[in-house]
This record gives structure tokens, sequence and C-alpha cells, in this order.
């Protein structure tokens, strides 16, 4: 989205060199290796633990270009730049193998909701600390008894005047253990179901705020539960009307659902039939012994690259303005049952090589936690079901019930 | 795959105007209802010489032909857009064979006076080509038992080839056959019908399109009869056999949304139990399912044709592609078309069946689902 006037082609190339140039001078070498753990992600907060000094600088420098929020307003801590620049930074990152400097809910999901529905004082008091990494937020939207069925939620946040009371339990809260502040979807109005949600922030160190990490079948995980007791939240901080708290998480659930997406397309570093090749060996024809899982192999080799290009047709669909805006539900839903199909085949490979769940050479079973993490792909951001009722009723328009 | 090539995977304007006009031609020209006719005749063409006439009036015949030959000189994506116009409307006619497969062999191994001579004819519908490839009951890759042996100046073909389309009103077969001891030395021959030796047979297909069987016992050709050079044979089958398995797959996937678009429809006219059967979740979410494949088919259709336009024998891959998913969605689509339908779907008076009966045929040519996976399988090295 270009701001003022669309840049000529000097300019950009200009720009182009000018950024070059900036990244060249000021990113340090450390981070431009490909991150290899958790630790290499840096997530910012208040109480943000930097792996190392050039971590930190990283976030510091690339903050003060204003490009950790590349096309956000200046005034928000973001460098203004339209949609040509900030495809010209991305590029030369990616060009110089930069990291990204700032992982962030803040950036991802609030940042754009604050955009949309905020008010000038509630942009300037949190836009700037997301831009910097000082402030780490968590999302609190599902409910133990509210999760295809959002709406439904219960939380409640009773109006006290100048502030709310609020009482209830999130779960799925990612890193809400680690997180600053939360944006939250509470119901202000028991009588009306979607009208009577408000979306409200608060800082997760109020009194009455408790996480609890999950652990998942695959192990470890970054989700949480978190439990609300009488928790204080200043009605300065509700963003969009009050009731109006669905509006803004249906213009949120749009960017979760294409980043979720995305998943089927990460590029494998050896093609799957050849890695099968390298750890099963073949026969004298060339082929793998076993056909079955050979055909398997072909099938999903297939229809994944047909999927690439279906992302790719998507893309170009968008850019002329002739795609579907539905189209994300489609990719979603099958993207993530075609990841889950590959870690089923990459269980089939990896024999009992991939059962083992701690050792230094399974990768602190890496295979076997991956294959299970996947079974969520096609439960979270919308399951499948739910995708596949989109796709009817939006876009083949079959009558609703 | 060539990781530069970056087309937008998208109709240009030009080829969507082709596509629009393509198909309100085709729709008002040849609905189903003309292969129904056919078929209920039994006409001895097995198809309508003035649609034929009407597709060289529009440049369908000539859309691969080169305008200093008489044609259109477009390429795999514009003829794709006419095939998937066929596709809806399921309009038998010998472009497939003659217009787009045997004009590919002809470009790309005749001489010039064999393309001087046959390219304009084709490209204005006067004569009507076909390949004779297969010899079996499944396409296997180039290992011919026809044999072509030199004698004197000439050659003799001897063998037997299945599935030629068009074959019994073709006025020149392009047989493929092997030339010498070596299994892959692949030569293509121009062969008229009416030479002594060989029996063309005509075969009723399931789908009410032409087929035939060939017989070639003995037959003798001159020196000339070699399309090109023996040389050259191998690969222009292989170009001529990747511009077929493209053009199937845009019919393929024609015929698919042609049958998913009506049982879409059905879905939201039929009502039982006090309800349009289209609020029934089980079916919703069939449908959304079925869609969700015809666009991933879909891209993988236009990649072929535009990786074809690029480099007519390097695209392989995208073509197995294309043709191997086109097979498997347009399968699933029939199958789900017929059952949504009910019993009615079971009627030959509902035009359903028609579309099953064409994809299973299409399906079958050139390499099915399980021949093009294997394929893949093979050169990905596993």
């Amino acid at each position: 989205m270009s701001t003022v006037t669309a840049d000529t082609t000097a300019q950009l190339a200009e720009f182009r060199r000018e950024t070059r140039a900036w990244l060249q001078a000021h990113c340090p070498a450390e981070m431009r290796q490909p991150m290899t753990s958790e630790d290499d992600v840096c997530w910012g907060g208040r109480h943000a633990q930097f792996s190392s000094p050039a971590q930190r600088q990283w976030l510091q420098v690339m903050a003060a270009q204003g490009w950790t929020v590349p096309t956000w307003p200046q005034a928000y801590g973001g460098a203004g730049l339209n949609a040509e620049q900030a495809q010209i930074l991305a590029q030369e990152m990616r060009a110089l193998g930069c990291r990204s400097p700032l992982n962030s809910f803040g950036i991802w999901m609030l940042g754009p909701a604050l955009l949309q529905f905020g008010t000038e004082d509630q942009k300037r008091e949190h836009l700037p600390p997301i831009a910097r990494g000082e402030i780490r937020w968590c999302q609190g939207y599902s409910e133990p008894n509210a999760g295809s069925d959002l709406a439904s939620l219960a939380t409640r946040a009773e109006d006290r005047g100048d502030h709310f009371i609020v009482n209830g339990q999130k779960i799925w809260t990612s890193y809400a253990n680690h997180a600053d502040w939360i944006f939250c979807l509470v119901r202000t109005d028991a009588a009306h179901k979607h009208t009577g949600i408000s979306f409200v922030l608060f800082d997760m160190a109020s009194p009455g705020v408790s996480t609890q990490p999950i652990v998942l079948i695959s192990g470890k995980s970054p989700f949480c539960e978190t439990f609300f007791d009488n928790v204080r939240v200043e009605k300065r901080n509700l963003v969009g009307p009050q009731g109006g708290g669905w509006d803004v998480a249906k213009y949120l659930l749009g960017h979760e659902r294409a980043m979720i997406g995305s998943i089927g397309d990460r590029e494998a570093a050896k093609p799957i039939g050849q890695q099968a090749a390298d750890a099963l060996g073949l026969d004298a024809s060339g082929r793998l012994r076993d056909p079955l899982l050979r055909a398997q192999l072909a099938q999903f080799a297939c229809d994944e690259a047909a999927f690439r290009l279906a992302m790719q047709r998507a893309a170009d669909l968008g850019r002329a303005q002739q795609a579907h805006p539905a189209m994300p539900s489609m990719l979603k839903y099958y993207g993530a049952e075609l990841n889950k199909r590959r870690w089923e085949l990459m269980m089939a490979i990896g024999g009992s090589d991939a059962l083992e769940w701690e050792s230094d050479r399974s990768g602190h079973g890496h295979v076997a936690r991956t294959w299970l993490r996947t079974k969520a792909n096609s439960i979270e951001g919308g399951t499948s079901e739910v995708q596949l009722n989109v796709i009817a009723k939006r876009i083949l328009e079959l009558p609703n019930v | 795959m060539d990781r530069t090539f970056f087309m937008p995977l998208i109709l240009t304007e030009e080829q969507a105007m082709l596509r629009d006009s393509a198909r309100a031609f085709l729709a008002e020209q040849a609905p189903v209802s003309q292969l129904r006719a056919l078929r209920d005749s039994a006409d001895p063409d097995g198809f309508s010489h003035t649609l034929w006439q009407g597709f060289a009036e529009m440049g369908f015949t000539g859309v691969l032909v080169p305008e200093s030959h008489g044609g259109l000189g477009l390429g795999p994506v514009e003829a794709g857009v006419v095939m998937d116009g066929i596709g809806h409307q399921l309009c038998a006619s010998p472009l497939l064979a003659s217009s787009l497969v045997a004009v590919t062999a002809l470009r790309q191994a005749g001489s010039a006076a064999q393309q001087q001579h046959w390219l304009p004819l084709l490209a204005s519908a006067q004569a009507i080509a076909t390949l004779a490839v297969d010899e079996g009951r499944k396409h296997t890759a180039q290992q011919f038992s026809t044999r072509a042996t030199p004698q004197g100046e000439g050659w003799q073909l001897d063998g037997a080839k299945t599935l030629v389309l068009d074959g019994h009103v073709a006025d020149v077969l392009i047989v493929a056959a092997r030339v010498g001891d070596d299994p892959a030395r692949t030569g293509l021959f121009l062969v008229s019908p009416q030479t002594p030796g060989v029996t063309v047979e005509r075969t009723v297909m399931v789908d009410a399109h032409n087929a035939a069987r060939v017989q070639l016992d003995a037959v003798q050709l001159g020196a000339d009869a070699v399309l090109g050079t023996v040389e050259a044979g191998g690969p222009a089958l292989a170009a001529a056999l990747n511009v077929g398995r493209a053009a199937v797959a845009a019919e393929l996937l024609g015929l698919a949304d042609e049958v998913f678009d009506r049982t879409v429809q059905y879905l939201k006219d039929r009502r039982q139990f006090g309800k349009r059967i289209g609020e029934f979740q089980a079916l919703q979410h069939r449908a959304a399912h079925l869609y969700t494949e015809l666009q991933i088919s879909h891209a993988a259709s236009l990649k072929a044709q535009q990786a074809l336009e690029r480099d007519v024998t390097g695209a392989t891959d995208a073509v197995a592609l294309a043709k191997a998913r086109a097979g498997q969605t347009a399968t699933l689509a029939v199958q789900e078309a017929v059952q949504m339908h009910g019993g009615m779907g079971m009627t030959d008076a509902l035009e359903l069946g028609f579309f099953m009966k064409r994809a299973r045929v299409l399906q079958e040519l050139w390499g099915d689902s399980h021949f093009h996976l294997d394929a893949l399988a093979q050169r990905q090295g596993y």
C-alpha cells in the first residue's frame, strides 16, 4: 500500500543501494548466520534475555532505523516505507542472510489492530514499545469452552465505570508466561453473543493474572493456560467500541490464517524421495524396496509440488486483484493436511531411529516430536473442518443451515 | 524444474479473451447433446464435419502451426484454453490428435518439404493426421515392438498399434517404430492408411470418441516416409506426447469444472427432507474439498503449458505432474458428481455419464496417473 506517491525506478534503485550499504555496515556478522535453535529467536520484552551482544545490538540498530516495523508510520516507531520499499528491504535482508531482528505478536497481530481500530493515544502508548521490542505481547482468545466457536467465549469483564474487572480463563496463549502485556477478548454483555465481546489490553503483571504452561503430546510447548482472578483493566485500554471486539478479532483472523497457510511451503533440504533413498537404499532397478512406501512418497511429492504452484498462483491472482478473499482458507486447509502427510512419511522413513525420544543421535526426538506437533496444524488457526465450511459458504455459496 | 521461470501463473488478457470466445463458440456450436447424437446415430466418421470446419475458421486447428504455414502461431497455453472449453462441452473432433499432437511431431522432426506439405493442410482442416504409438493395454515408455526394417531404399513396417485416436478418419498415420536392434532407437514414419498391409479397425469406445487399432503387415514405404530423420524420431515423439498430455490435462480439468459446477448447482436446487441437500454439512465438506483439489490441479496444468511454451522438450516433469493431477482430480469430480446426483446421476438421460466416460479415456491416454507418478519418482532417484 503506497503512502504518498509511487517512487520512480531511479528512486527505488537508489533506495536499494542505500539499504544494502546500511545493512552491510550495521548487521553484525553473527546475525547473518542461519538460526539453529530457539535461542536465536529474539522476542524482546521487559525481561528479554539476549543470546549475545550481537543479537541485542541488531535489535537496537534496526529499531532505531524503524525497520522492525518498516511500513508503520514514523510517529509510531516505523520507517513509513511503502510496499515496494518494504519489499526491497526484505529482499536485501534475505540476500545478505540477515535474521529478522524481532519476533513479536505485537508486530504481527496487535499492531495492525491498533492501526485500524486504536485511538491516537493508544497508538502512541503501545506501538513504539512494540517497535523497539521493549514490550512483549501475548494473545488471549481461545478458552477451554470456546475453541472453534470462539464467539461463545465467557471470560467476563464487568463494567465498573472507569475500569473493568475481568474474571475467567484463556487457553493456547503462546508464551503467556514470558509476555509483558496481553490483548484479550472479553465478554462485556452476556445477552448478546457477538456484539457482547470487547477487545482489551492489560499488563500481565497486574494482580490476579497467572499462567500455567501446557505440555503437548510432542513435549514442551510455548502454549499456556492463563487465569484472570478479579483483574482490573482500565477503560482507556479498550480498543474499538465496547461490544466491537468481534470486528477487531475477525480483522486479525485473516492475518493469522494467511501466516499458518504457508506451513506446507517450507522447502526441505532434500526432496523427501531422495531422503528415503539415502536412508533406506534402493533395489537393483534403482527403486525403493518398499513399493507401497514408494507410491505414497510419489503421490505426496506430486501433491506438494502442485500445492506450491497453487500458492504461487494464489499470490499472482492476488496481485492481479483476481483472487477470492476466502483463498487463504483453501490453502490453509490443504497445506496443513499436506504437512501431516509429510511427517507420517518421515516417520515411516525413519523407522525405529525416529522412535527415539531423548538421545543426541535422534536430535532429542526431533522427528517424532515434529510428527506429533504437526497434528495441531489442522486444528490451530481454524480447524480443517472450519476451513471447509468457509470454502463451502463463501466460495461455493452453499446454503446456511 | 527451472528455478528462473517466474511468469505469473495466470492467463494473459489475450488468453483470457480467447478462453471466453472459445467457450461461447463451443457452447453454441457443440454442446454435449451433439456428442449424444453422434453416439446414438452411430455416425460413421464419429465427428461433425460442420464443427470441424468451424474449428478451422476459428483458427483452432492452426493454433500450433506457424503463421508461415497458415496457422495462428500460438502456443500450448492457447491450445490449453481451447481444450478446456472442449472439456466443458465434450466436443468430439480430431483437434487433439491432429492439430496438436501430429502438428507437434511434424514441427519437431519433419523436413522442410514435409512441413511445407502437411502443416497447411492440417491447419486448414483439409487433412487429418494422427500418431500411432501404443501397442498394449497400458502406455509404456518408448520401447516398441513395431519394427521398421530397411528395405532397399525404403522401409518395411511390421507391428500393431492400439488406441490410435481418429485412426479410421485419418489421412496419414504417424507411426512410431523401433529402427534396428537398439530398443531406444525410435523413428516416426508417415503412413497412408491406404497402403497395402495397413488394416485400420475402428473401435467404438466407452466415451463415443474416435479410436482405432492399426495392424501393419509388411507395409512397404519409400525412403521419404521417415519423418525427418530416424534420429529425430525419439525427441519428436517425446515432445508430441508432452504436448498431448498437457492438452489432455486441460480437457480433463475443463470436464471436471463442468461436472463440479453442475453438481454445486444441484446441491442448491435439489430438495429432500424439507431442505436443499446443499445444507447438509457432509456434502458441503466434500464439495469444498473437491474445489480445493481442482484449484491445485489447475495451477499444475497452467504451469505445464507455460513450461512447454518455453521448452517443448524440457517440460517433461511439469507435464507429468499436470497429467497425474488432472487424471486424479477429474476421476474424483465425476465420481462425486454421479454420487451426489443420486439415482438421476446413473441415468443415460442425464449428461453426467458422458463426462465420466470421457474422463476415464483421458486418464488412460498417454500414461495414467500411476505411469506419471512412477516416472517422476524414477527421475527423482527413487
